[in-house]
């Protein structure tokens, strides 16, 4: 069921800095209540994308809109009606929780009559009912982060950005975190994250891949791994690392790398690989102790794409 | 745990290309010391000339023109403006269109013909002291020698006596002398400070200090590696402010060249070491700086003898001017450029900026640490 | 416990005023391993290894590195360890190989020595055709492999790495990886800190540090069959409905989604029918349920809830 406009659409979105590309001709929509997931390592133009939509930036070239709203034009309309949480910090560490509530409070102009309630909300879904007077910057991570999260969505936006919000949590906050974003889009917020954890993006309805400014795949994990033609083979050898040096110039071979205590041989054809695997790796003394194909993780994926997209970013 | 010289070379040679590289270390560095140089050297002079003037001349005739003409021939006087009336003279003072009227009486050439004492009035702005007290003494002596020679041209009764003051080394009293030996004191502070606080702040921002703490070099060997390119800068700093001062300035250099370079060197180093003493004892770049400031520069300005004689100080300040190393190295720039004294007249001074720069460098490495803080 | 290239940990203590940042933490790092200290922000791993470097002192306890003592005798073991702190430790305004340079300057690798050894370094980080290029002006996940080189340079027996790969993108991740299992083929001693979960799988030992505190401390494969319960892996069309469903039920001890499969944490196989039945009278059927090893985030989440 797609609304009749996206939540968020972006049209050969690029930002350069000086002679820097920071991101490169980025198109893409996103729909309402859809959790949209920008994944990429640092460097690759996630969080300037991000600021660009939420009208904190202004871009070089192209076009965008966010709740049916210009991003060049009516940054502040866009501003009014999105929630956005940095990846550093937005909470005063030296204020107290209902502090920084009221604040944010205050910033979103939410009305009297509604504050009691959105605070009432903003506590509990942070875990911190009956803590409102704690000392924001003596919270652990994990909470803050969610704490943050509250804040940035007292207003009840309909679209919501995070910048890498769960860097550095604990695993279970983390999940705690997740739960809350589905809550919300059940309500029907959109979300839109940035993210460099590769199993954090699995939590995304859609995902777009982005390597040094460009985007260079867009679907849904499930269809970005399935995308991944070349099949996969997981080798245990007596030695890791030679096994990896021998088979990354065999013909046939993409790409070798470890994976774990195992090694990940992406390969054209299965049964060809197979056999030169095996001769090489006998005529460079290494013991194959078992070959298998297995799934391509998502990091495997990604690997590919930028394989796909034109060969290794060389720096 | 070994001192290595190969370590602390290793550490001067990175100090090195990183200061090839940054634009801005190089413009405090050598930039701005050429600035200060034509700053102190060609536009703020205590010299004064050209002071405006205007005249009432009361009396109108060809003997007051020539006294007129006598301040005029002086250099030192520049008559604009003939006024009418009295009326007149306060609203150009107070306008400050002319620093001083002459009024000269309508009884002039009379008074002086019949050799009778005559009164000529100089008014003054008074707004600007030292200008004002100046004004007055030319004044004074202008008239003075109008007044020997009209004595001279006319009968006399008895020649008056007339002193012959010689200024010792500087002449002309030319600021100049004064200035350039004392800037080079000021400049080496301040290259000195800012330029190590910076470096220091630059790896612990970075992170750059963690990686070093964890390798085997010592505090020592970072200490003195770094200066190691501060004092090549430093000399150069020197060298280029004395040849310019002689050259532009014609500032005499009658002593010792080496003399001059040993004791810079110890100055110098004695400098940075305190910089870098300063950014390691103080809790944030921002505040390093600022304590720089406060406690090399400002002292090495206003209280070496530089901006003002140490005498002319209140009594309490002179006592600290004891304390300010650039009040002892002053002494060796001017004796060496403008006296001509060697080592032996300059023991004292020449002891106490070596002792400097071992306090300095002690104080450097003690508390420096390559270790995290807290 | 044998000293010469290994670690000893004994009550290790760090505070920040009264933040207890490393709390008593004891253990040992065997020569030739792979060690992984896996744990969120604020575990306490980076003040960890900068205790262990010699760069921060501890308030109590002590460590010993080859045989020295980090307390009595910090500078000592300098020359024969290498650390990568988190923030570069390069310098942005030098070249590569100026970089390479400086380290190996500070270490006194002999000219002799440094082009065979800097020649390695580049084939491994294909670092080669950019050494005359600015640092600042190199990708992440380059300048981590250049940061990586300068420890190596002078072929130190114990390795610390802060966070290596943080933010790093997956093709320079491997080119690291490869590094660090070469080091380690070699002899050397490796010790990682990671927040990413699933690079703790690559560990020969793994220490989960949470609050300071050690959590658990075994090989990833005994920890995970250590895990009370078994991990489902569900497939089926609305794994997000599923979540919902099953979080809350009483015998499920955890429900977490992976993208279109969930894996359920129950306390035995067994369960999996009563599962299977729940979803399909709720409308969602499975296409599929397989019990699988627990993953070190499960791991983890387990020991962090028990702990609490």
């Amino acid at each position: 069921m797609t609304q009749a406009v996206p939540a968020v659409v972006a049209e050969s979105l690029t930002r350069v800095f000086g002679d820097f590309v920071a991101v490169d001709r980025v198109s893409f929509e996103v729909a309402t209540g859809e959790i949209f997931g920008f994944l990429g390592p640092n460097g690759a133009g996630k969080t300037t994308t991000i600021k660009m939509l939420a009208g904190l930036l202004l871009p070089s070239s192209g076009r965008g809109s966010v709740a049916g709203f210009d991003i060049a034009t009516q940054s502040d309309e866009i501003k009014r009606n999105i929630g956005y949480m940095s990846q550093l910090f937005s909470l005063y560490g030296d204020l107290t929780v209902a502090e920084n509530i009221a604040f944010f409070s205050g910033m979103y102009s939410l009305p009297r009559l509604r504050r009691a309630e959105r605070r009432d909300w903003a506590l509990e879904v942070a875990g911190l009912a009956g803590q409102a007077d704690r000392i924001t910057r003596d919270l652990p991570l994990g909470f803050k982060q969610r704490l943050a999260l509250g804040c940035a969505v007292l207003h009840e936006p309909s679209v919501l950005f995070l910048d890498e919000p769960t860097s550095g949590v604990d695993p279970l906050s983390r999940r705690r975190f997740w739960e809350l974003i589905d809550t919300l889009t059940e309500a029907g917020t959109t979300v839109f994250v940035s993210t460099h954890y590769m199993e954090e993006a699995e939590y995304c309805d859609r995902l777009a891949l982005m390597n040094r400014g460009k985007l260079i795949a867009l679907d849904t994990p499930a269809r970005l791994r399935a995308n991944v033609r070349e099949p996969l083979l997981e080798l245990q050898t007596n030695d890791g690392p030679k096994t990896v040096e021998a088979l990354r110039d065999l013909p046939g071979v993409l790409e070798a790398a470890m994976f774990g205590r195992a090694v990940h041989v992406a390969v054209t054809d299965r049964t060809r690989a197979e056999r030169s695997i095996r001769s090489r790796l006998t005529e460079r003394g290494l013991l194959l102790q078992s070959l298998q194909e297995v799934a391509p993780s998502l990091e495997d994926t990604f690997v590919a794409e930028v394989r796909a997209a034109g060969g290794a970013p060389v720096d | 745990m070994a001192f290595d010289v190969f370590r602390l070379l290793a550490i001067a040679r990175k100090e090195l290309l990183q200061l090839r590289r940054d634009v801005r270390s190089l413009i405090l560095a050598f930039l701005l010391p050429l600035l200060l140089l034509a700053l102190f050297g060609y536009a703020i002079s205590w010299d004064v000339s050209d002071i405006r003037t205007a005249v009432l001349d009361q009396d109108r005739s060809a003997t007051s023109r020539a006294f007129v003409d006598a301040y005029r021939a002086s250099g030192y006087f520049s008559v604009r403006q003939d006024l009418e009336r009295s009326s007149e003279i306060d609203a150009l003072l107070t306008r400050g269109s002319v620093q001083m009227v002459l009024v000269i009486p309508p009884d002039f050439s009379e008074r002086l013909g019949a050799n009778r004492p005559v009164a000529v009035q100089a008014l003054v702005d008074g707004s600007d002291a030292n200008t004002a007290t100046i004004a007055l003494a030319y004044a004074r002596a202008i008239t003075r020698d109008y007044a020997l020679e009209t004595q001279l041209q006319g009968r006399l009764l008895q020649p008056p006596i007339t002193t012959d003051s010689r200024v010792w080394y500087n002449e002309e009293l030319l600021s100049r002398n004064m200035i350039v030996p004392g800037l080079i004191a000021v400049i080496m502070m301040i290259v000195a400070a800012m330029l190590t606080s910076l470096t220091i702040a630059r790896e612990w921002e970075r992170g750059t200090m963690e990686q070093l703490a964890a390798t085997p070099v010592t505090r020592s060997e970072v200490v003195l590696g770094k200066l190691l390119p501060y004092v090549v800068i430093g000399l150069i700093d020197v060298v280029m402010c004395a040849v310019l001062g002689v050259w532009l300035f014609d500032v005499p250099l009658r002593g010792s060249v080496l003399l001059l370079m040993t004791l810079s060197t110890a100055y110098i180093i004695g400098s940075l070491g305190l910089g870098i003493f300063i950014s390691a004892a103080a809790r944030s770049q921002l505040l390093a700086t600022q304590l720089a400031m406060l406690t090399t520069f400002l002292p090495a300005f206003l209280l070496s003898g530089f901006m003002y004689a140490i005498d002319v100080l209140p009594k309490g300040l002179q006592m600290v001017t004891y304390l300010v190393p650039a009040r002892y190295f002053l002494v060796v720039t001017r004796g060496i450029f403008l006296k001509g004294v060697g080592a032996d007249v300059l023991r004292v001074q020449g002891l106490l900026m070596i002792a400097f720069a071992i306090i300095g460098i002690a104080l450097a490495i003690h508390f420096f640490r390559k270790e995290l803080r807290t | 416990m044998n000293d010469v290239s290994g670690i000893c940990v004994r009550e290790l203590t760090r505070r920040f005023g009264d933040t207890v940042a490393v709390d008593a933490l004891s253990f040992d790092v065997h020569r030739g391993e792979l060690f992984g200290i896996v744990g969120p922000d604020g575990a306490g791993k980076t003040t960890t290894l900068r205790m262990l470097a010699g760069v921060l002192r501890p308030s109590a306890g002590d460590a010993s590195l080859a045989g020295v003592s980090v307390v009595a005798n910090p500078e000592g073991v300098k020359q024969t360890i290498a650390y990568m702190s988190q923030r570069f430790g390069l310098y942005a305004d030098l070249t590569v190989m100026e970089n390479l340079d400086f380290y190996a300057d500070l270490y006194r690798v002999p000219k002799a020595e440094r082009a065979a050894r800097v020649e390695r370094l580049f084939e491994f980080s294909n670092l080669g055709p950019f050494k005359d290029r600015l640092a600042g002006k190199l990708s992440g996940g380059m300048k981590q492999k250049l940061g990586l080189s300068c420890a190596l340079v002078h072929q130190p027996q114990i390795l610390l790495l802060d966070e290596p790969t943080f933010g790093v993108d997956p093709i320079s991740r491997r080119d690291l990886w490869l590094i660090v299992h070469d080091m380690v083929a070699q002899g050397v001693t490796v010790v990682v800190s990671t927040a990413y979960m699933d690079e703790a799988e690559r560990f020969d030992r793994v220490a989960l540090l949470y609050h300071g505190r050690l959590l658990a401390l075994d090989t990833p494969t005994a920890l995970s069959k250590a895990l009370h319960g078994v991990v489902l892996v569900v497939e089926l069309a609305d794994a997000r409905a599923a979540q919902r469903l099953l979080r809350d039920h009483p015998r499920v001890i955890r429900a977490v989604l992976f993208g279109d499969q969930l894996h359920v944490v129950v306390a035995s196989a067994h369960e999996a029918p009563t599962i299977e039945a729940e979803l399909r009278a709720a409308n969602l059927p499975p296409h599929r349920i397989k019990a699988m090893p627990a993953t070190m985030e499960d791991v983890f989440i387990e020991r962090m809830s028990e702990a609490a």
